[in-house]
């Protein structure tokens, strides 16, 4: 396990390495160079210039990746330069909607599909089957931003029990807090939902057709406590690994979803930091949700090798 | 199975002929809007603005009054080019990857490979098709790349994987007594014999990529203006979705049932192509 464990950790460097390296190559490339492309084509010579310098655009490229990664690794991710304040700061402000948005989704992903996956495979070609089925093939097919958009016509303007968007903050309670991001979370959660009710049915007809099973019914034991003592356990593995990749769905998802609400998450900052063409924010909050994946995927893999032995072998 | 039982046992996959037909409608609506729509669509009338679906124009009116069938039908051909070329991207540098790789399997070339496919994996990809945009401004074009890029891995990756048991199988070995390389047996041999389920796979990276685009043109970072496409239309509803629903049905219909259609073209087509996954799933 230690063996997988550095090897995984290596490679997990490199991709972080390499990921910083793209992002800080997308912004050196931006046409004609960063304080010009954030100042627009009407700026005047001396205030790209005091830009430039303020950048430290002067420098060359190796130092600035340079400056730049230690300064994320340091928790410094520079100055926005349109918010007038230090990205980290904006960062945490931002993440107080954004965390608890990605947890609430996939609480409710989680919450929805286990037992819907569960159910349809316990009773495969029913009726219940069937319709779970066509529903998260429903579910899978539709643009989560065009069903954010009809729950707000359907509960924001039509029955008016949810705002059409926006935040309180969470000193407004932690209720009408929640009740505000409640829309977007089932936004959020539907797509991934349908595919984890599909993946958690799937894996567990796969088990439940295994041999231990049966052993396990012939040795007297109920479908329902087979189910619950042999099947489930082993269904998870796979189901587990798609949970760790929807996660950057989620993270994704957000930045569009959000925008549908008006939520002033890490989404919107984005969204707007490219709009206000505020490089020194896109940079950095990419890289730190590029972070977010990578340590993800690295997490789930090592929790798979734990849980699977023969895997920390393959590699 | 010959080639006319396979039409057969087409015919019989309810979601392959309901996919199909799907997809087909939207495919012709697509084709038929280069030669005649029902209205212009560069056509601003702001007297008949925001009208409901009626005899006049079946899907009502935008805020322009300009048609919504006229523009759904010509937003049908940016989402099929985008998805088109974005899947095209994917197999063109995707499959001979993963046919490199899997002939010089274990070697520098296969580790260097799969690890860069880990990587662009790894990256959330709309987030990078929004850094891609951002920097080269939005277009269809860009939209195009930055869909297409991360449709390769999972073509390099679909393709070893399904390469890799072949290359131990007898007809290859004989290919390769005969004085075969790698590269015209990969071609000849391991190609056609992946094909299949390249197809299935092409086909839910077609529906994936329309609705990244969808996505993508919805936050303004897809086609642009003046231009139709279903996603700028959604945009364009949101804020008038208590006066106009309308506005924000159809396009939403039109990327559900199209994506919907070639989920259902896939699945069927594998179960058509894989006897494997036909007899184990019923």
């Amino acid at each position: 396990m230690l063996r997988y464990t550095v090897k995984r950790l290596g490679s997990l460097l490199a991709s972080l390495v390499v990921a910083s390296l793209v992002i800080f190559a997308c912004i050196e490339v931006v046409p004609g160079d960063p304080a010009s492309f954030m100042l627009g084509i009407n700026a005047q010579p001396d205030t790209v210039a005091a830009l430039r310098e303020e950048l430290g655009l002067n420098r060359a490229p190796h130092e600035r990746y340079i400056a730049w990664v230690s300064g994320l690794v340091t928790g410094d991710f520079g100055t926005s330069y349109t918010y007038r304040s230090p990205v980290s700061e904006i960062v945490v402000e931002r993440l107080a909607i954004s965390l608890p948005l990605a947890i609430y989704a996939l609480s409710l992903t989680i919450l929805v599909a286990f037992p819907v996956g569960i159910l349809a495979a316990t009773r495969r070609g029913s009726l219940t089957d069937i319709s779970v089925m066509a529903t998260t093939q429903l579910g899978v097919a539709i643009p989560n931003f065009w069903f954010a958009l009809l729950m707000v016509l359907v509960f924001a303007v039509n029955l008016r029990w949810f705002s059409a968007g926006g935040f309180p903050g969470w000193d407004e309670g932690f209720l009408a807090a929640v009740k505000a991001l409640t829309l977007p979370a089932i936004a959020l959660a539907l797509p991934q939902a349908s595919i984890l009710a599909r993946v958690m049915r799937s894996s567990l007809l796969d088990t439940l057709s295994e041999d231990y099973i049966r052993t396990a019914r012939a040795k007297g034991l109920t479908a329902r406590q087979a189910l619950r003592r042999h099947a489930l356990r082993n269904a998870l593995i796979p189901v587990l690994t798609i949970i760790g990749l929807q996660f950057s769905f989620l993270l994704a998802g957000a930045i569009i979803i959000e925008n549908v609400f008006f939520l002033p998450g890490l989404g919107r900052l984005v969204f707007q930091a490219i709009s206000q063409r505020d490089l020194i924010v896109v940079e950095s909050v990419v890289m730190l949700l590029v972070f977010a994946v990578i340590i993800v995927n690295f997490l789930v893999d090592l929790a798979y090798a734990w849980v699977d032995p023969r895997l920390r072998s393959r590699t | 199975m010959t080639e006319e039982g396979l039409f057969r046992a087409a015919l019989r996959s309810r979601n392959l002929v309901v996919g199909n037909l799907l997809a087909a409608a939207f495919a012709i609506g697509a084709l038929l809007s280069f030669f005649w729509t029902p209205y212009d669509v560069t056509e601003l009338a702001i007297a008949t603005r925001l009208q409901a679906p009626s005899g006049v124009h079946w899907f009502g009116t935008d805020h322009f009054g300009r048609d919504i069938l006229s523009m759904i039908m010509v937003g049908a051909q940016t989402s099929i080019a985008v998805a088109i070329v974005a899947v095209g991207i994917g197999m063109g540098i995707g499959v001979p990857l993963g046919l490199a790789a899997a002939a010089r399997r274990g070697s520098l070339l296969d580790e260097t490979i799969m690890r860069g496919n880990d990587l662009v994996f790894a990256f959330p990809s709309l987030l990078i098709a929004i850094m891609i945009t951002t920097v080269f401004g939005p277009s269809a074009l860009n939209a195009i790349i930055a869909i297409g890029i991360f449709n390769i891995p999972v073509f390099a990756r679909l393709t070893r994987g399904a390469a890799l048991p072949l290359w131990t199988r007898d007809y290859i070995l004989s290919a390769r007594v005969s004085g075969k390389g790698p590269v015209r047996i990969s071609v000849e041999h391991i190609l056609p014999n992946v094909t299949n389920l390249l197809i299935v796979q092409g086909t839910i990276q077609f529906s994936l990529g329309i609705l990244a685009e969808a996505a993508l043109s919805y936050v303004g970072l897809g086609v642009q203006p003046p231009t139709p496409s279903w996603g700028r239309m959604l945009a364009d509803s949101q804020t008038l979705i208590a006066i106009a629903p309308h506005m924000a049905m159809f396009p939403g219909f039109a990327i559900l049932l199209t994506v919907l259609g070639l989920n259902l073209a896939g699945d069927g087509l594998r179960d058509l192509l894989d006897p494997r996954i036909r007899n184990a799933q019923p």
